[in-house]
Formats: structure tokens, C-alpha cells, sequence
């Protein structure tokens, strides 16, 4: 079996590719988490402004392709900043959590929004400043609730980082396509790549799952979103 | 009466949400170690009365004093009177991610920046007040109406307050458990707590309250001892009242 | 060149032509998307072992694959194995997979939230089950899925833009030919963008007006994901 060795031979350099994409990954999930949390309490608890910056910042990324997005900043947005020195990568990652942040905002707003009033009147009642209340009963409640939404963010953005090709960021799908020109054998390396998201996908999800089984808490509503 | 003795005075206290004026004017004070019972129809402003107290509700018109202190137009420093007036809630609105203990424990760690060991054996003893230090590492999900009700004394308890104000703490509990949360009020006010209680508990209310007012219309319509109020011929409006529910209650 | 003529003689004649492809792509991919899903859904659901876990199991694949590289597969792939399909078809049935699996998702869901007892009803009518399903669960479920199924349609708006990744000149495509050649990236995507922006926000309108029309009275609407 020719194309067996061959495969074989070109796997770990396919699996190069796995640490880009992870990497666009997770710079995306955490990247969105920062931002997207603060917009999720600017829009809950923020000023009119605030509220209709946010929310017209979620319309814009919630409402273009990713690919466009991602030409938008490769090509335009960041050269236009004298940031054109920024390699494809960085801008993958930052596009993928701009775009995060959108999504999320709105997990986290709706688990946020879900918290029952009493919880704030109660933390009020005890002498407690909103803030204090928002960081240490709103916010631990609301982010166990967001948890599994959250969780089902992971398979989109890893769905999305495959679409960095487009701007040239080497990654899985990249490095696929580069070992199919050079060995000429597609089906073959494409399904071993396929295999590789569908592992990186489902095995994500089952520990995000773990994670949202292990601060599980009696009565506690997790699995409400 | 020695003014040194009042320990929460409330001054002409309005309240309108809209077009509904909830609260039309009502005063009165509370000496230290008094518990008083505020008797009356649903919707005549109690609940916003207590709101008012510790601001929750800001008032629209009158004043609050807390030891000679203004509480109202407080600025920033109402978080400093919030723990000095606890507040007991209808549904209990305990912390649901925390423990029992935990719950006890939140504010004292982030509002009076006490230490972990402090606040531990702090809510432990408030819980062990309230009897109910064997749950102290449940869930509030795990507990009966009671067990969380008395949780949630302990933790009004825990700040030291001054006065604490009972917001129908019953209401939402059946007969047996409200006997349970109703014997803490007791022993609270026989140790000498000063307790401001809306309730329609009136067996409670005639055994413990030094005084009870009756508001009807948002306005204190009776005020007086409940031996007073229940047998001279010249307070009708409570007794009208009582006799409703009660002709209510045989239907 | 003034940034007027730029838009309104260079660019925007040619977004509109790409924006019919797109409006093609879609209209192709999302009826037989529906179709795929209903299929996929009442065959995971009510099939019998062997159609239930094929049925399972394409929804785990197309789901676990990111859609660029399904695409590639069926237009670099297949032609390996003696299939050839222009870039355009190759796009459609991608994007009918795709959005056939996400759909089956939302319907199952919905078939489940329907009550045994309309089948037991429908049953005891002498219905037979598939006239069942089809007469009385399906219409059912349906109506409940249409919240998840706008979504996905919404979704398929915006990714039959990975089809100029396969040389489609849709809308996307066509805005990259005038803003490399006239090197004006930012006003050219910006104003593609908008466009996707006008076209989502449209269909969002459009889904509420129909979900208000073919809502039952009495009947609660199933709860979805509310993202967009």
C-alpha cells in the first residue's frame, strides 16, 4: 500500500498543523471571554450608550461571513492601522475573538439576565456595593449557567479557524491542502484531516463537559440554556 | 422616653410607583430591643415600608435615622447602615451557588473583609443560633423553606445588625415549617433584637410584638400594644381586619 | 479616483453580480437543506436500527467537519475518484449537507418535544405510523423548529461565502476582484459587509413575520439557543 506509507509518512507534518490550530482556538475562546464578558454586563448593567454600542458591535459580527471578516482585517482594516506587519496568524486569532466576543456576549447576557432578582436584592440588603455584587453572586451564578452555551462556542470557532486558510494563516486545513499538491493523493489525506477536526471536535466538547459536570451544583441549574 | 434609647427613627416616609401612592406618611420609632409587628391588607405598602428603611426603595419624601444617623441621602455610606439594618426576605433569596455556611460567610469576607478562619467560626456560631449548623454544608436546593428561611436569618445575624426587618418571612412556608422559623423570631426578640416584622402571623404578633401597627391606604391607620388594639373598644380597624380573615379562613 | 464613482460605478454593478450567485447558491442549497433535514430527522427518530445510526452518524460527520473542508473534498476530492462537479454544484451540495445536518438537529429536537399521545391519538384513529408522522407529528414539529431553522438559514447566508473558496464568484468573490484591483480593501469589504448585513437583517424581519403567521394558538414555542 503505496498510499498508506505515504500517509504515513506526511502524518506528523499533518499534525503540525493541529498546534495552529489550536492555537487560533484558543486565543479566539479566551480573546472572546475577555471581551465578551464585559459586554455582556455593559449590556445588562451599562448606560444607553453602552448598551447600543454593544449591541451594534454584536449586529456587525454576528451578521458578516467569517471569510469576509477575516479579508476585512487581513487586507484592509489592519493594514490601514500600519499593522500590516502582522502575521496572518495573529489576525486570524484576533478576528476569530472579535467575533467570539459577539457570540458570547450573548450567552453570557442571557445567563446573566437569568440570575433572579433577589439575588442582588439580598447581596444589596447585606451592605454589599453593586459591584461587589455583581463580582461575587451575580457573576459566579451567571457563569455557571453560560457554561454549557458556552461550551457549544468551541465547535464553531474551530469550525471557523479552518476558514484562516483563506488569508494564508498555516493551519490544519492549509497544511492539508499543501500535502495534497505535493503527494497528489486527496481522498485519503483529506479524510485523515477530517478525522483529526472530528477528533479535536468531539473530544473538546467531552472535556468542556467534564469542566461543566466537576463545578456542577446540587439544584443548580446548569443545562438551562 | 430617653432618646438615647431609639435605635431607628423613621420620619413622614412617602412612596409612589407611578400614579400609585403606596406610602402617604408614615412615622414612628423603634427603641433598642422593641419588636415591632406590622399588621395590614396586601397592597397597603408594608413590604415598601421596610424597602424604604434601608433604602432598597429609595423614598420620595421623609427621612431615615439609624442611631442618630441619617440613613437616607447617605450616598455611598448606605452600604455601611445595610449592614447595620438586616433584611430577612419572603423567599428567603439565598445565595444558590453557595452553601448554607458559605452564604453566611459572603458578606463578612467581602463586606467586613474579615479572615477566612474569623468568618468560618462566625457563621458557624450564627448558624448554631439559628440550630441549624448540622446543614451547613448544603445547598440552599437541599433545603426545606424552613431550613433556608432560618439560614437566611443567620445570615442578617452575622453582620451584627442593629434592627432587622422581616419581610413576611412565613408567607411562603407551610404551617409546619413556619412554627420553626416563627420560634427563632421568638427567641431572637426575647434576647433583646430589635425586629421590625410584617407578617399576618397575628398568634405571633400578639405574643411577641411590644407594639403593632396597622397600616391600611399606606398610612398607620392603629398603633398600640396588641392588648390594646385587640381589646379597647376604641381601636375597631384591626379587629375589623382580623375578623376578615378570620370568617375567610372558616369559609 | 473619487471614492463615489469607486462605489457606485466599479463596485457596487459588481457586488450585485455577485450578490444574484449568492442568491442562487442559496436558493439551490436551502430547499433540499430543509428536505435533508426533515429526511435525516424522521429517520433518526422513527427509522429502525440501521437507518437510525446512519442517520446519526452522517449528522456526526458533516457536524465534525468544518465546512471549507467538506467543500474541498467534493470539489479537489472527488474528481480523484471520478466525480467531477463545476465549482457551483460542488458549493450547493456542500452547503445542502451542512445545512441539512444542523437542520435535522433542531427537528429532532422538535420531533421529541411532541407529546406520545398525539401518536397514540393519531394511531388510534387508524392511522398508520408513517401517515402519522407525516400528518400529525411532522406539521407539529415543525412549527417549533422554525426558530432553529431560521438560524440555520442564516448561517447558509453567510457561509455561501466559502464558495468563492472553490472560485464561485459570489458576493464575497466579486468584492475581493475589485478590491485587489484597485487596491481599495477596507471600502471594498466594508461595503460587502453591509450587504451581508442588509441581507441578514432582512431575513430576520422576514423570519419573525413567519413565525408570528404559523404560530398555533395555545402552543408554546419550543425554546432554541437564541444566537443568531
Amino acid at each position: 500500500m503505496d498510499v498508506l506509507l505515504i500517509l504515513i509518512d506526511w502524518f506528523p507534518y499533518l499534525l503540525s498543523g493541529v498546534a495552529a490550530t489550536l492555537g487560533l482556538v484558543l486565543s479566539g475562546l479566551v480573546l472572546g471571554l475577555l471581551l465578551g464578558l464585559p459586554m455582556a454586563l455593559g449590556q445588562v448593567y451599562g448606560s444607553r450608550p453602552v448598551r447600543w454600542v454593544v449591541g451594534v458591535y454584536v449586529w456587525f459580527f454576528r451578521g458578516l461571513p467569517i471569510l469576509v471578516l477575516l479579508f476585512l482585517f487581513w487586507f484592509g482594516i489592519f493594514p490601514g492601522l500600519g499593522l500590516g506587519n502582522l502575521s496572518a496568524f495573529v489576525v486570524g486569532a484576533v478576528v476569530l475573538g472579535l467575533r467570539g466576543a459577539a457570540y458570547q456576549s450573548q450567552i453570557f447576557r442571557g445567563a446573566i439576565q437569568s440570575v433572579g432578582e433577589g439575588q442582588m436584592i439580598a447581596a444589596r440588603s447585606l451592605g454589599m456595593s453593586r459591584l461587589t455584587a455583581i463580582r461575587s453572586v451575580i457573576l459566579p451564578q451567571a457563569m455557571r449557567i453560560a457554561l454549557p452555551g458556552w461550551s457549544n462556542e468551541y465547535p464553531n470557532i474551530l469550525t471557523d479557524s479552518a476558514v484562516c486558510y483563506a488569508i494564508g494563516v498555516v493551519e490544519l486545513l492549509t497544511i492539508t491542502s499543501r500535502i495534497v499538491t505535493q503527494t497528489h493523493i486527496t481522498m485519503p489525506i483529506y479524510f485523515a484531516a477530517a478525522g483529526i477536526f472530528i477528533i479535536l471536535n468531539y473530544g473538546g466538547l467531552k472535556v468542556l463537559h467534564r469542566l461543566e459536570k466537576r463545578i456542577a451544583i446540587p439544584g443548580f441549574g446548569t443545562g438551562a440554556m | 422616653m430617653n432618646n438615647n434609647d431609639i435605635v431607628l427613627r423613621v420620619e413622614d416616609v412617602h412612596k409612589s410607583f407611578g400614579d400609585n401612592e403606596v406610602l402617604r406618611g408614615v412615622s414612628f420609632d423603634v427603641r433598642r430591643g422593641e419588636t415591632k409587628v406590622f399588621i395590614g391588607p396586601s397592597g397597603t405598602g408594608k413590604s415598601t415600608l421596610l424597602r424604604c428603611i434601608n433604602q432598597l426603595t429609595p423614598p420620595d419624601r421623609g427621612r431615615v435615622w439609624l442611631d442618630g444617623e441619617e440613613v437616607t441621602n447617605s450616598g455611598a455610606r448606605i452600604n455601611y447602615f445595610r449592614q447595620k439594618i438586616g433584611m430577612v426576605f419572603q423567599n428567603f433569596f439565598l445565595f444558590d451557588h453557595l452553601t448554607a455556611l458559605k452564604n453566611v460567610e459572603l458578606a463578612l469576607l467581602r463586606v467586613r473583609g474579615m479572615g477566612r478562619a474569623e468568618a468560618h467560626e462566625k457563621a458557624l456560631t450564627e448558624l448554631r443560633q439559628v440550630g441549624i449548623e448540622d446543614w451547613a454544608d448544603h445547598y440552599p436546593a437541599e433545603l426545606s423553606g424552613g431550613q433556608a428561611q432560618r439560614v437566611s436569618i443567620a445570615r442578617a445575624l452575622a453582620m451584627d445588625p442593629d434592627v432587622i426587618l422581616f419581610d413576611e418571612p412565613t408567607s411562603a412556608l407551610d404551617p409546619e415549617l413556619t412554627r420553626e422559623v416563627l420560634e427563632v423570631m421568638k427567641r431572637l426578640a426575647q434576647q433583646g433584637m430589635t425586629m421590625l416584622v410584617v407578617t399576618h402571623e397575628m398568634g405571633f404578633a400578639c405574643s411577641v410584638a411590644n407594639e403593632i401597627l396597622f397600616m391600611e391606604h399606606g398610612l398607620v391607620a392603629e398603633q398600640g400594644s396588641p392588648d390594646l388594639l385587640l381589646h379597647d373598644p376604641r381601636f375597631t380597624r384591626m379587629k375589623d381586619f382580623i375578623g376578615r380573615i378570620d370568617s375567610r379562613m372558616e369559609d | 479616483m473619487d471614492q463615489s464613482v469607486f462605489i457606485f460605478e466599479i463596485l457596487l454593478p459588481a457586488l450585485m453580480q455577485g450578490l444574484v450567485v449568492t442568491l442562487q447558491l442559496i436558493a439551490c442549497s436551502a430547499p433540499f437543506g430543509l428536505a435533508l433535514g426533515i429526511g435525516v430527522a424522521v429517520g433518526r427518530q422513527y427509522g429502525g436500527r440501521f437507518v437510525s445510526s446512519v442517520c446519526k452518524t452522517f449528522v456526526f460527520l458533516i457536524k465534525g467537519t468544518p465546512l471549507l473542508l467538506l467543500l474541498f473534498i467534493l470539489y479537489f476530492g472527488l474528481p480523484a475518484i471520478g466525480i467531477t462537479f463545476s465549482a457551483f454544484v460542488a458549493s450547493v451540495v456542500g452547503f445542502i449537507l451542512c445545512n441539512g445536518a444542523y437542520n435535522a438537529e433542531y427537528i429532532r429536537g422538535a420531533l421529541m418535544s411532541v407529546k406520545d399521545g398525539q401518536m397514540v391519538a393519531a394511531q388510534a384513529l387508524g392511522m398508520t405510523r408513517w401517515q402519522a408522522i407525516r400528518s400529525v407529528i411532522l406539521p407539529q414539529a415543525l412549527r417549533r423548529a422554525i426558530p432553529g431553522l431560521s438560524n440555520e438559514f442564516i448561517y447558509l447566508i453567510k457561509y455561501s461565502s466559502l464558495a468563492y473558496m472553490l472560485t464561485v464568484i459570489e458576493l464575497s468573490g466579486a468584492g475581493k476582484l475589485v478590491a485587489t484591483k484597485y487596491f481599495l480593501y477596507t471600502e471594498s469589504f466594508a461595503i460587502v459587509g453591509i450587504v451581508y448585513l442588509v441581507l441578514v437583517t432582512i431575513t430576520t424581519a422576514a423570519v419573525n413575520i413567519l413565525e408570528s403567521r404559523v404560530a398555533v394558538p395555545g402552543t408554546t414555542r419550543a425554546a432554541t439557543a437564541a444566537q443568531l
